[in-house]
């Protein structure tokens, strides 16, 4: 008893264990990433920033049928809509209030035509505020730009749904 | 009249070389200090630590130094301002002026005196009345109580830590830090001055107010205790200071216990001594960080029961086996 407490006390047991876990874990793998220049998968289901897409022969996809606008829990989405000169209805404004947005991802589900989606991108940190009120051009662009990952990303996840 | 000029000038100016000699080095050290103990306390928590500025980040102590320069210095109305001010001076000044008679090598040393030890305990006991200056001047509960926690803390490990080294005096019979380094010691000496050894580093933990002991900067409860109200330059001087003086402890460790620049075995008697030092010194450096990793912070009633009640009575039985021992086997130096 009175042994037990001693080399409990002088053997500093305790101690001897907490530093050798720690030395083994200043070996060991790093668990965090170095992140501007490495980056973790994603899903291809991520739900990031949001663009407008076209067909392949550059027409706009979205009728304007304003069920993203419907759905959207933060009403974040503003669509005006009028008759093209060809007949078609299209929108004349497509905003998204970036700073509502929730990233639930109602709106492209909702969407009938594939048009509004949310895409892989999450680096769209801005320095004002204004800057984050999307509208239409600025959200077509984006499609053009995220184009090719978000088709890849759609064509791996159609079997699922 | 000009070599006149050069030969009264000469050795004042040496002496300032020799300086600078000491002091550019350890604030380099310094600097990197704070780097490594980020770097190995991040490994340690499976982190990175920083990796941005410069490669591997090793720009970083760089770029926080231009920081804390630049940045406002904010002194409380309510506070002492000379005291306030004077505080961080003396904390930096004092981590600094200890190196004096610490000797890298041998002859390497600004000033060799007999009572080098004595006046490395009298240096780094001084240490506290920068931060009880911080604490009072501040005129703030926070950094007040900081302070008073930090010189009880300091005043109780001052006393087993002076045990400690009159255990190794007793077996060197020389106050000098070169003549302690360089007297050999029989096997069954440094078998008996283990203990003493890891009670020492304990010991410097204390004294230096680092984890597991850093009550006095207390971020959890005193929000950075004597600290609190410091910002900028003086801030940086503080901090300057508690790095220098964990290396200052480091190399005393060094030369007490672990054989200053000799090597440790005779076949790597060709590395310059100078690197043994700064390699054994790191080492201890090394724990400092790997401790703070490692353990959480003491209650402040553990902390004077460690210090009373268990380092004091403890090395105080030590001294006396250790001279007991000394005397039997007739080795005294």
């Amino acid at each position: 008893m009175l042994l037990d407490r001693a080399k409990y006390g002088f053997l500093l047991e305790e101690l001897v264990q907490g530093f050798w876990l720690t030395l083994k874990y200043f070996f060991k793998e790093k668990y965090t990433i170095n992140y501007p220049f490495e980056k973790n998968p994603i899903s291809v289901r991520f739900r990031g920033e949001h663009a407008l897409r076209r067909y392949p022969n550059g027409e706009e996809r979205c009728i304007a049928c304003k069920l993203c606008e419907a759905i959207c829990p933060a009403q974040a989405i503003t669509i005006e809509a009028e008759e093209r000169a060809d007949g078609s209805r299209r929108t004349t404004r497509y905003d998204i209030d970036m700073t509502k947005c929730i990233y639930c991802g109602l709106c492209q589900e909702a969407c009938p035509v594939d048009a509004i989606v949310e895409g892989p991108n999450f680096e769209f940190a801005t320095e004002t505020r204004e800057e984050l009120f999307y509208d239409k051009s600025k959200l077509l662009d984006n499609g053009d730009r995220w184009e090719a990952q978000i088709a890849a990303n759609l064509a791996k996840d159609a079997p699922y749904r | 009249m000009f070599t006149e000029l050069i030969s009264s000038v000469w050795p004042v100016l040496w002496i300032i070389i020799k300086i600078m000699a000491i002091i550019v080095p350890l604030l380099i050290g310094v600097a990197y200090m704070t780097y490594a103990e980020r770097k190995v306390m991040g490994a340690m928590q499976l982190r990175h630590g920083p990796m941005t500025v410069g490669p591997f980040g090793l720009l970083q102590p760089l770029a926080d130094g231009i920081k804390l320069f630049s940045k406002e210095m904010i002194i409380p109305t309510q506070a002492n301002k000379a005291v306030f001010l004077l505080a961080p001076m003396l904390t930096f000044a004092l981590s600094l002026i200890a190196w004096a008679v610490i000797p890298v090598e041998k002859g390497m040393v600004l000033a060799n005196i007999n009572v080098g030890i004595l006046y490395l305990f009298a240096v780094s006991s001084m240490g506290v009345y920068g931060v009880l200056m911080a604490g009072w001047a501040s005129n703030s509960r926070y950094a007040f109580l900081g302070g008073l926690r930090s010189a009880a803390q300091m005043v109780s490990y001052e006393v087993s830590m002076g045990l400690i080294i009159v255990c190794v005096l007793l077996c060197v019979g020389s106050l000098n830090l070169t003549d302690i380094v360089l007297t050999e010691r029989p096997w069954w000496i440094s078998v008996l001055l283990f203990p003493m050894f890891i009670v020492f580093l304990i010991s410097i933990l204390a004294e230096t107010n680092r984890a597991p002991f850093d009550l006095p900067e207390g971020e959890s409860e005193l929000s950075g205790g004597f600290l609190v109200e410091y910002s900028a330059m003086a801030y940086a001087l503080f901090f300057l200071g508690e790095y220098a003086n964990m290396i200052l402890m480091s190399a005393m460790a060094t030369i007490l216990f672990l054989g200053g620049w000799l090597a440790p075995i005779a076949a790597l008697a060709w590395i310059p001594g100078i690197i043994w030092f700064g390699l054994k010194t790191a080492g201890v450096l090394f724990f400092f960080i790997w401790a703070r990793a490692t353990l959480p912070r003491f209650r402040y009633d553990q902390l004077m029961r460690l210090g009373w009640k268990i380092f004091l009575p403890f090395t105080l039985a030590w001294v006396v086996l250790i001279a007991g021992c000394l005397v039997y086997f007739d080795a005294l130096p």
